[in-house]
């Protein structure tokens, strides 16, 4: 339920137009959330731009999968290309977004999902090159972490994928943007009070004027 | 000029200790029957450069279960925990790069140069600060190029001079690749005459490959693999 709540209002943030890049996990599933009247060129860091949703049984081509691994099927107006021109055009800032999962994010837009020391580290991936060189970083995650702890955080405890990079983060309690006087929260969830976002949240967040629900 | 090859000539080029580039994001564009025939002739001490390790049983992580790899150079292997516990058990060396830095270091040693200078990761544990310059009143990173001695890739179409094509994306690394080594060794289940390829289809033109193997594409591996498609 909190996931379908997160891509639903993370649909809004894409506009007709632009070039996205959708990561593995939750952002991935972004793909069925899209309005089909806009023009939207998915960019798969394996060297598709123009990715669709995922195919049926019918449809897979066992040559053509998403960054994730899923059989996929590919839009009018697609392109395939090899690994070096895939990141040539991340690197040349040539996507306008970046939706991404964290482990954690902090105040002043520090992302880490890459790596937990000790724990889970499978590699890099794409992961710093679009965190690092993507106009807009869209962050998608649950509020707190399975213990109840909050991964909205005032510093980042884990190594970083890329510093000061995030713009806005949604999760299943807020709509929160990274502005350049802190952390602002725009909008709460239905049910939700801003004060219930604010002591769930380790940040220091900076309500806005008006604070919106979603 | 007529580059085909049986299977054990062509894998025979490959000796212990050999570095060796393996096309392939997750399974399109990994050659699995050229990995099956490496496992056959046994070759060991061997580094693979790829960007993932496959999944548990299929691909190179067949030739790493099986002992014949020292190191993996790699980009990201989360999709592989039998591969992930020998790392961090110590019986694999594995090192990461971020993925288009990979990609960019294989292409730059295809493009005959020696390394470029990045501001990937700058300031993050991957970069070691002793890398690090001041060039043109700007902070950046040298990143050496990648070379390895022979580069096993999968082609969709491959002509008897050895000029290949790529299906969707089976092209990955495949193209950087097959200019990064030494001694190419494409295989494919469509040999064709020289000319069938349009001169403008062509992806890999035939000076950079050494071998092309026609192999069969029957074997599970190149097909669809269940639940990562819609039901």
């Amino acid at each position: 339920m909190s996931v379908e709540k997160i891509l639903k209002r993370a649909a809004r943030e894409i506009q007709d137009g632009q070039t996205i890049n959708l990561g593995i996990g939750l952002p991935t599933m972004l793909v069925e959330y899209l309005p089909l009247d806009h023009d939207v060129m998915i960019h798969s860091e394996n060297g598709v731009l123009g990715t669709g949703r995922k195919a049926n049984e019918k449809e897979a081509n066992p040559y053509l999968i998403d960054a994730g691994g899923s059989y996929v099927t590919t839009r009018p107006g697609a392109a395939f290309f090899d690994s070096a021109v895939s990141f040539a055009m991340i690197r040349r800032s040539k996507l306008d977004m970046s939706v991404m999962g964290a482990f954690e994010v902090d105040q002043e837009g520090n992302l880490a999902n890459w790596k937990i020391p000790g724990k889970f580290s499978p590699g890099i991936g794409g992961a710093m090159e679009l965190a690092q060189k993507t106009g807009t970083i869209l962050i998608l995650c649950t509020h707190t972490d399975k213990y109840g702890k909050s991964k909205i955080l005032k510093k980042c405890t884990l190594p970083l994928t890329a510093e000061k990079c995030v713009s806005r983060i949604i999760t299943d309690m807020a709509v929160m943007d990274v502005t350049p006087e802190g952390l602002v929260l725009r909008e709460v969830a239905e049910g939700l009070t801003p004060e219930e976002v604010i002591k769930a949240t380790d940040a220091e967040l900076i309500p806005a004027d008006t604070i919106g629900s979603f | 000029m007529n580059k085909q090859a049986t299977l054990e000539e062509a894998i025979a080029q490959i000796r212990d200790g050999a570095s060796i580039m393996v096309g392939g994001f997750g399974s399109p564009g990994t050659p699995f029957c050229l990995i099956e025939e490496l496992i056959r002739q046994g070759q060991t001490g061997l580094t693979l450069i790829k960007n993932d390790a496959n999944e548990q049983s299929i691909g190179i992580s067949r030739l790493i279960e099986n002992g014949q790899v020292k190191k993996l150079i790699s980009t990201h292997i989360g999709l592989n925990k039998k591969v992930v516990g020998m790392m961090n058990d110590g019986s694999l060396e594995v090192a990461f790069f971020p993925q288009g830095i990979l990609a960019e270091k294989i292409r730059t040693t295809g493009a005959g140069s020696f390394g470029f200078l990045t501001d990937i990761g700058l300031h993050s544990e991957i970069t070691d600060p002793k890398d690090v310059i001041v060039w043109q009143g700007r902070e950046v990173k040298i990143e050496p190029a990648l070379y390895a001695d022979v580069a096993l890739i999968h082609a969709h179409t491959a002509d008897h001079f050895g000029n290949l094509t790529y299906q969707a994306t089976a092209m990955n690394f495949c193209p950087l690749m097959a200019m990064a080594a030494d001694t190419v060794i494409a295989e494919t289940s469509n040999v064709v005459t020289p000319g069938a390829i349009q001169p403008e289809a062509v992806h890999t033109p035939s000076a950079f490959v050494t071998s092309v193997v026609a192999v069969d594409t029957d074997r599970p591996e190149y097909g669809l693999m269940e639940g990562r498609y819609e039901r």
